[in-house]
Order: structure tokens, then C-alpha cells, then sequence
């Protein structure tokens, strides 16, 4: 097992190993501190360039990854889609290309296909971050919510971590379950039919539970994390209505008297208020959503150094062959 | 950068040669122990005094020294730990991403006497980061240097100089200092040791 993170990119959580997310949890940690300094910044990245490029809005991500990239004093690009040439018709792979020519030492890339990070990092010599693929994967969510897990209950192993919500269209969901399961949680899904897959259980080996009844998955848990019903993606009828949701899945307090005592609740925001979750649990005592956002920066510094602070030698090494290659594609074009 | 952190990045198996026990146990006692005198002689007394060590073994040395200031002065001074990775002028250079750690300032600096500590003084670079990390948490009234060995003059790479040096060692660049505390360590004492392969 790995004891410390050396990949080049941040795909996914799929493909790391215990010890390699301990590694980013205990970095994250660290990096937490320099947030509640006076002066928010530290040199580590400085004269480094980070690009922000998302296909989709966001605006916490987008903020949490920008304010990471500058409290490491590196310069953070913000490109959305609605200000850049995609709207013009440009593929990713040419937008992608274009902005590595202007050597960027990252790219963080949120986009609704999954698996365009894992395209753009075989294409591109910057390192990737995915930001949020699809329904794919959001692998610094769930980093951010063990650390806020961690940070809470001082550990992640054995404890009882219910998902619920809509599991289906969930990134949020993918990468929380190998990201828990791995480090020893006992993971259970729940919400309506429609939107918790029984096929879910393919994901891992062991450590994850499929609940039909969101309450049997709630309950006796340490953890509840609320899933957002993703309006965008709603467009078959998985339920009838929005109220309806809010009146058999929103999370009230009654769902919490049988879990633990000392539940924490989570959401990975947006929140609709009043439908996945009350209000009343949302700004209540249990809830951790702020802290998630807080230590959204820590995570996203963590990943930003251990990703973006590598030695610029290599780079220089790989240019010769991009040159011959663009030069290739112009013979092609004539 | 540091002796300490360089060894610790070096596989086990790799022999090294020691070639002389500069100080043991009650010697580093003795050191640290002039070293509190002095700096509290310096400061007028304790009052103003805000010890901040250096990560790893400037931070024992740190809550070392303040405990025999207040047997000295009946008070004892803050102590902070600085992490100046983030710091480091290297950072894009070195191969593997150095494992970073916290700083814990408690209290603030602004307008207190701060007493740098560190094990070993030798080119300069991991005060000069701890210096440009000091500053960014306010304005100190003033910034000394203690440390444990000198390793000379001739090492400095940055016009750095400590105020109060447990012990000066004149060491050649392929030799090593290393300081070991029961903190860390299984034992006390400072060698010399030399890297087999530089000398063969």
C-alpha cells in the first residue's frame, strides 16, 4: 500500500488505495490551518498557473478551487462554458490543447460527460483534477466530507454512513461510497426505488448496504449525508413531484430520533431547502454543511500542491514530441 | 535543506560511517541550558520572549528551553511551531512532494521578542523560510536565531547568522550532523557522520 500521494492526476477515487487518500487527508488537515491565518497565503505555488475549466455552472467548486489556487499564490483562470469558444463549437480535446499551450501546470475540469477528465489527462502533459464528471465521479467532495467526517468523530473506520437521496444521478454518491468503504466505513444507500440502483452493489466488494426505505438506511447512523435532487436531471419521472419528495424523502428531524446521538448531517450543496433536507436540520446543531465548505478549500489546496508543485523539468523533457506532433496535424490539414 | 529532514528521506540500509560523538545527553542539557540564560540576559528577562522552533527538532529544543526559563525567570515564554515547507525555495525542484506539516503560532507575535530555534545552522535557506513565514503572521519587535551547531560560517549560503550557538562544528559538506532526541529519537546526542559513497 502507498503511504503518500505521487499520481499525476486526480481522476477518480476508484482507483486510489487507502493509504493514498490518508495521505491527502492528513495534507488537507494541514493546510487547514493556513485559512485562519491573518495573511491567508502561503508562497508554495507561486509562478504556477491553474486552470479552472468548467463545462458546467458551479459556483462552489469553481470558488473553493480558485481560492485554493490563490492561497497557494499560484494564478488561478476561471473558463466557464457560456464565455468560451465551446459555445462556438470547439471540441474539448482542441480547447483542452489550446489552453496547454499556454502551459498551464493544472487543469480542473468539471464537465457532464463522465469520463472527459480521464480524456483529458491521456491527451494533455498538465496534471487533471476532475471536478466533477457526469454522474461519474467528484472525487474532492468526498475527500472534503472525510476530512469533515474525520475532523468530527476522529476517525472514518467502523463508522455507519448513510447516503440518501438521489443516489442514481450522483457523482457526490459514487466517489463518497469507495472513498468510505475503503477506509472501513459501512456505507448504506437509500431513497426511492427509482433512484437507488441495485446495481450499486457492483461498486465495491464489501462495506455497502442497499436500502429500499430511506429511514432503514438512517437509521442507527453516524453520518447521514443528503444527496441533492438534481432538478437538471429529472427529466424522466423518477417521482412525481418535488413535494412529494419533500413529504416521504426530505429529511425532518423525527428521521434522526433513532440514529445515533450524535448524528452529523451533511449536504454537498446546493441545497433545495424544504426538499431533500428541512430547514429545521439544515441550521440546526447537527448539521456540518458550512465546515464541508471550509474544509472544501483545505482539500482543494492539498490536491493543488501535491498535484501542481512536481518539478517543471518534466514538462521541458516532453516538449520535443508535442512539437512534432502539432506539426503532424498541420501536414494533415494541408 | 535540513540535515534532519535530508536523513530522514535517505533508505535505512544505507550505512553511515560515524565519525565522531560530539555531545551527548547532559551536554545538549548544558547547552540548551547557557542558551536560556543568554537569551533571557539579552531580552531583560522573559516577558517579552515568544520561542518559536523549527519543524522537527527545533520544536523539543524550543519547549526545552522554555521550561528552564521559567526556572529561571518564574515565567515561561509562548511556544510556536513553525512547518516552513511551504516555504521552501526548492519546492519546484525537489522530486517527491515534501509531506507537509502545521504551524501553531499561539498567540500573537506582533510586537514580541521571537527566539528562532532550530538543531542546526548550515546554509541558511530553512531560516530565511521561516523568516518569510514569521512575517506573514504579523510584525515582531525583533528576530534571533538560537540553535543547537553551527556548522561554520563557510556553509552559508544567505547572510544568516545566529545569535546564540549551543556549539560550533566546523564540518566538512559531505559530512553530516546528526541531532537525536528522546523526542524522535532512541537516544540523545549530536555525530558526525559521513555519506559512504562521497567519500569513496
Amino acid at each position: 500500500m502507498n503511504t503518500t500521494f505521487t499520481r499525476k492526476h486526480l481522476l477518480g477515487i476508484r482507483e486510489l488505495d487507502a493509504g493514498e487518500i490518508t495521505h491527502l487527508l492528513d495534507t488537507a488537515e494541514n493546510f487547514r490551518e493556513v485559512s485562519k491565518r491573518q495573511i491567508k497565503k502561503v508562497p508554495a505555488l507561486r509562478g504556477r498557473t491553474v486552470i479552472n475549466l468548467f463545462f458546467e455552472p458551479s459556483t462552489r467548486t469553481r470558488t473553493s478551487f480558485e481560492i485554493a489556487a490563490k492561497r497557494l499564490s499560484a494564478d488561478a483562470v476561471n473558463v466557464s462554458v457560456s464565455t468560451s469558444s465551446v459555445s462556438k463549437g470547439e471540441t474539448l480535446l482542441d480547447t483542452a490543447r489550446n489552453l496547454e499551450a499556454m502551459a498551464p501546470d493544472c487543469i480542473v475540469i468539471r464537465h457532464s460527460m463522465a469520463g472527459a477528465p480521464q480524456h483529458l489527462a491521456r491527451m494533455t502533459k498538465a496534471p487533471i483534477v476532475n471536478a466533477g464528471d457526469g454522474a461519474h465521479e467528484h472525487p474532492t467532495q468526498a475527500l472534503l466530507d472525510a476530512l469533515t467526517i474525520r475532523e468530527q468523530k476522529g476517525r472514518i473506520e467502523g463508522l455507519k454512513v448513510a447516503i440518501v437521496g438521489d443516489i442514481l444521478h450522483s457523482r457526490v454518491a459514487r466517489s463518497n461510497i469507495y472513498l468510505l468503504t475503503k477506509l472501513g466505513a459501512n456505507v448504506s444507500i437509500g431513497g426511492p426505488g427509482t433512484l437507488v440502483p441495485d446495481d450499486f452493489a457492483e461498486l465495491v466488494d464489501n462495506g455497502l448496504r442497499i436500502e429500499k426505505r430511506f429511514e432503514d438506511a438512517i437509521e442507527v447512523a453516524d453520518v447521514v449525508m443528503i444527496l441533492r435532487i438534481q432538478r437538471e436531471r429529472q427529466d424522466a419521472a423518477f417521482f412525481p413531484s418535488m413535494r412529494e419528495y419533500a413529504v416521504h424523502y426530505g429529511l425532518q428531524p423525527r428521521h434522526l430520533e433513532r440514529a445515533a446521538p450524535d448524528v452529523i448531517v451533511m449536504h454537498p450543496g446546493p441545497m433545495n431547502r424544504g426538499v431533500e433536507i428541512s430547514s429545521e436540520i439544515a441550521d440546526g446543531s447537527q448539521s456540518l454543511i458550512l465546515d464541508q465548505v471550509t474544509n472544501g478549500v483545505a482539500v482543494r489546496m492539498a490536491v493543488l500542491y501535491l498535484l501542481a508543485g512536481g518539478s517543471p523539468a518534466e514538462t521541458a523533457e516532453e516538449k520535443p514530441p508535442a512539437k512534432r506532433q502539432k506539426r503532424e496535424r498541420k501536414v494533415n490539414h494541408e | 535543506m535540513r540535515e534532519s529532514s535530508l536523513l530522514a528521506s535517505i533508505p535505512a540500509h544505507m550505512d553511515f560511517v560515524e565519525k565522531a560523538r560530539i555531545m551527548d545527553g547532559p551536554r545538549i542539557n548544558r547547552a540548551l541550558a547557557r542558551l536560556s540564560s543568554e537569551i533571557v540576559e539579552e531580552n531583560h528577562g522573559a516577558g517579552d520572549l515568544f520561542l518559536v522552533g523549527i519543524r522537527r527538532r527545533g520544536v523539543p529544543l524550543a519547549e526545552r528551553m522554555a521550561t528552564k526559563i521559567a526556572d529561571l525567570e518564574g515565567y515561561r515564554p509562548p511556544v510556536g511551531v513553525l512547518d516552513i515547507t511551504l516555504y521552501r525555495d526548492d519546492l519546484s525542484t525537489v522530486g517527491a512532494k515534501p509531506v507537509v506539516n502545521r504551524t501553531e503560532l499561539p498567540g500573537d507575535i506582533e510586537n514580541r521578542n521571537i527566539v528562532l530555534i532550530d538543531d542546526v545552522l548550515y546554509t541558511g535557506r530553512t531560516i530565511r523560510a521561516a523568516l518569510d513565514q514569521l512575517i506573514d503572521f504579523g510584525r515582531p519587535r525583533r528576530v534571533q536565531l538560537a540553535v543547537l551547531i553551527d556548522r561554520g560560517k563557510e556553509h552559508r549560503e544567505l547572510p544568516i547568522q545566529a545569535d546564540y550557538i549551543g556549539k560550533l562544528v566546523p564540518t566538512k559538506k559531505s559530512e553530516i550532523i546528526k541531532v537525536m532526541l528522546q523526542e524522535f529519537d532512541e537516544e540523545e546526542g549530536v555525530v558526525i557522520v559521513e555519506r559512504p559513497s562521497e567519500t569513496a
